[in-house]
């Protein structure tokens, strides 16, 4: 059974803060649903089914049901990091396929600049019972940058990559950013910005880095019957995958990311291309998450990432792949430290010709949204959507 | 920039699947599991093969040479730090620290030896040097 037409996303909606420090973590939770649901033109009452991940306070969905007053007879809180919600996205639509739901609501929240988190380069236990990687990883240091950064490390060493081709990435999503009146970071920037600014973990500079932000956003799945009498232009989900890419082992290979089976098994079932893709919502917690994935998604060959993200190519209007036209998370918005759903966000913006008119890609019909959760350096979750204007 | 100042590491958490490798690492001696089903050696350690899931494993000696797969020098931590990936001589690439040496001077492929670093109450902890 495939998923291929079985549902559509009919709902969406971001939240427009960015420093949340009035607002609590359920709040913003039910704030974000509230506004899918009304730009679906739904109702609380009509949502059968919840997802959530472990940005959610409690334990996910029973805490969440009940603040938000909802009766659903299906959850999933499956949680892969950044990458759950476009996992949750195809897991949607397996229930609405299977019959378990009909409306299923999507929600993610947090508040890490509020709480003073420190994200990115400080070493964190996850408390409570090691996992059992824990001991022999946690006592020499791993951050979320120098995790990464190995990647690009390993990358430019085979493949040549440079610090410049990488820092192309944030200039393309500066230029977005300056149409979204809520994006963290509205300057454009260029590749000597990037370059000139400060080293936090070699290879990558501060600009190689997201934004650290608080919010959210929500996404509403629907049964085709319920999508054919709601008011928004039809947004069918043609193809759904997902993966985990760990260590194997031993076998490490940084050099690839779990974007290469769930890029493949995505296109296959939605029977396109990547040459057939309007526009692409890559995940891009650094600018080598964004490289590597469109390597592995088959934008371009294994290597030649430098080269296909130069001189503008993700620019909208200007490249051939127009990329994160919103801004993405390296200038907009990083939500919880997990930047998948407002990936899904800005697809459909785009497939409704909702973008804004300075980005917006003409025709634009057929769409990628991608997310990688976890450390693309020690092991993580990939999971890919591939959607259609009806 | 030399590795110098001194940066407190934290002690491993212990299990009892694991109490074996961090014996031997208070003795100057780094293990390695090997699977005698399928030949294949792993890190890190389990008592079942991620290989072939066969529960013949045995803990092997390792000969501390090595290379680094990759690396990256935490520069924004208040005592900067080389974290890496080390590919071992018998196989498995291990999370590891580089230490004793410039870090502006690191490459990819580099060969490394075995150095073992003392911890905050703990066993010390398998790094490595340029070789
Ligand atoms: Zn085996």
């Amino acid at each position: 059974m495939s998923i291929k037409g079985k549902a559509y996303i009919a709902g969406i909606y971001e939240h427009p803060t960015r420093l949340a420090k009035d607002l609590s973590l359920a709040q913003i939770h039910a704030e974000v649903a509230k506004g899918a649901l009304e730009d679906a033109g739904l109702t609380k009452d009509d949502v059968d089914g919840y997802f959530c991940a472990g940005d959610a306070p409690g334990l996910g969905p029973m805490s969440m049901v009940e603040y938000m007053g909802l009766k659903v007879r299906h959850v999933d809180s499956t949680d892969t990091g950044g990458s759950s919600y476009v996992l949750h996205v195809g897991h949607a639509a397996e229930a609405i396929a299977a019959g378990k739901c009909k409306v299923a609501l999507i929600t993610l929240a947090g508040r890490p600049r509020a709480e003073g988190m420190a994200t990115g380069t400080v070493p964190r236990s996850r408390g409570g019972t090691p996992t059992p990687d824990e001991p022999f990883e946690f006592p020499y240091g791993p951050t979320v940058v120098n995790m990464y950064a190995m990647c690009a490390m390993r990358h430019m060493h085979e493949f040549g990559t440079t610090s410049e081709q990488l820092a192309w990435i944030k200039v393309a999503a500066s230029h977005h950013a300056q149409y979204n009146p809520h994006a963290l970071l509205k300057d454009v920037v260029t590749v000597e910005d990037v370059v000139n600014s400060p080293m936090i973990s070699d290879p990558l500079h501060r600009l190689d880095c997201c934004v650290i932000t608080d919010g959210g956003g929500a996404i509403v799945v629907v049964a085709p019957e319920i999508a054919a009498k709601l008011k928004q232009p039809k947004i069918k989900l043609l193809g759904a995958s997902e993966f985990i890419k760990t260590q194997m082992g031993g076998k490490v290979d940084l050099t690839y990311s779990g974007a290469r089976f769930t890029g493949a098994a995505a296109f296959a079932e939605a029977g396109v291309k990547p040459a057939d893709i309007k526009y692409a919502s890559i995940y891009d917690s650094f600018t080598i998450t964004v490289l590597m994935q469109l390597e592995d998604l088959g934008f371009c060959e294994k290597g030649q990432g430098g080269r296909f993200v130069a001189d503008g190519n993700l620019i909208s209007g200007t490249g051939k792949l127009p990329f994160n036209t919103d801004g993405g998370g390296l200038c907009s918005n990083h939500p919880a430290n997990r930047g998948g759903l407002t990936k899904v966000l800005e697809a459909v913006r785009q497939l409704r010709g909702e973008a804004h008119p300075k980005v917006q890609v003409k025709n634009c019909d057929l769409a990628i949204a991608h997310g990688t959760g976890g450390s693309l350096g020690l092991r993580h979750g990939s999971a890919t959507v591939i959607l259609e204007r009806e | 920039m030399a590795d110098t100042k001194e940066r407190k590491l934290p002690a491993p958490a212990i299990s009892p699947e694991t109490q074996a490798y961090w014996d031997a690492a208070g003795k100057g001696k780094l293990l390695v599991k090997k699977c005698t089903a399928c030949g294949e050696a792993h890190h890190y350690p389990r008592p079942i093969c991620p290989f072939c899931f066969s529960d013949k494993t045995e803990w092997t000696e390792a000969s501390g040479k090595g290379t680094i797969y990759s690396f990256s020098v935490m520069r924004r931590a208040p005592v900067p730090y080389a974290m890496a990936y080390v590919t071992l001589a018998e196989g498995p690439r291990m999370v590891t620290n580089i230490v004793d040496c410039d870090f502006d001077k690191l490459k990819c492929d580099q060969p490394v030896k075995l150095v073992f670093k003392p911890t905050d109450g703990g066993p010390p902890l398998p790094m490595f040097t340029p070789a």
